[in-house]
């Protein structure tokens, strides 16, 4: 774990430190089990065809996970998530490369607490987000 | 994607009444086995997800909930999946069905050992004339209760058939 990040430390217009996944089949059917969504299109290669697919693709779900752990690092002990989440725009294969993104869209003291937005995102090799989405997280004070 | 109104809505009038009543509550048991698969799943490298120690020495009443976990479902063999979610079995004249996304809120921190209630509802039908022709975008909201009747989380949903 990276050290802690601090309200004052960051701006709007910053990138988050990302996170690259790239899921093995064994990774999909942790998945499966983790989360409970048996639909085969997402490690059966035979089911998927037959769907018109041309292999098995990763959950959404799980893309939408990831970008949970993108944002749980990087508020690090000390910050906390209030919301995140995303639209399933395009489908990512498996076996290939995930990059787990976020930008700072905003920043704000509210009662207290230290607000920060972001849109966050994962992008195919071809740089396509394939799941954009925004996130609300607290951050903690260096005073 | 250019997006217009569509031509003739598929909202039916029952579809209307639905809108805002809450499902049956379900029980969602949050066990720490299934924290660690989830989070094992994903990728995590945070003990707070793995340890109880650990978790404990970081101010935790147990192994944390990963982000994007509200328990698991009790399963019985033989009882299906209930009623499922709102927003099926309508009859409207789309065949596919699209997962259009997720967003996650946290009002209270969910650890093992809680027992979750969740009710959902629909929060609204919108129709759009997309790229893929006519669509009918369902908004489902879950309202996520812990054992001492606080609300945890949220959870929003939206279903695109075309």
């Amino acid at each position: 774990m990276a050290d802690q990040v601090y309200f004052e430390d960051v701006a709007e217009g910053d990138e988050i430190p990302n996170l690259m996944k790239n899921c093995s089949t064994q990774q999909l059917v942790l998945w499966a089990a983790g989360s409970g969504d048996f639909y085969q299109i997402h490690y059966d290669k035979d089911f998927a065809q037959s769907t018109g697919l041309k292999d098995i693709i990763v959950h959404g779900a799980l893309k939408n996970a990831f970008l949970g752990q993108l944002l749980h690092d990087w508020v690090g002990e000390g910050g906390s998530i209030k919301k995140f989440g995303c639209s399933y725009r395009g489908m990512d294969d498996a076996k290939q490369d995930i990059n787990c993104r976020g930008v700072i869209t905003k920043k704000y003291t509210e009662n207290g607490d230290n607000f920060v937005e972001l849109d966050v995102w994962t992008e195919n090799p071809e740089g396509k987000k394939t799941t954009p989405g925004t996130a609300l997280v607290t951050l903690p004070s260096k005073n | 994607m250019a997006e217009q109104e569509v031509a003739q809505s598929v909202i039916t009038d029952e579809m209307r009444e639905a809108v805002g009543k809450e499902s049956p509550p379900m029980t969602l048991e949050v066990e720490k086995t299934n924290c660690r698969m989830f989070a094992r799943a994903v990728g995590h490298t945070d003990l707070i997800f793995y340890d109880e120690d650990y978790a404990r020495s970081k101010g935790y009443r147990n192994i944390v909930a990963p982000p994007g976990f509200f328990g698991t479902p009790i399963f019985k063999p033989g009882a299906g999946r209930g009623e499922g979610p709102p927003g099926r079995g309508f009859s409207i004249p789309y065949k596919r069905v699209l997962n259009g996304g997720t967003d996650y809120e946290y009002f209270e921190t969910i650890c093992a050992g809680d027992t979750l209630t969740a009710t959902s509802k629909i929060a609204g039908f919108t129709e759009r004339e997309g790229s893929i022709g006519p669509m009918l975008i369902t908004e489902r909201e879950t309202t996520y209760t812990n054992q001492d009747g606080k609300v945890v989380g949220k959870m929003h949903g939206t279903t695109i058939q075309y």
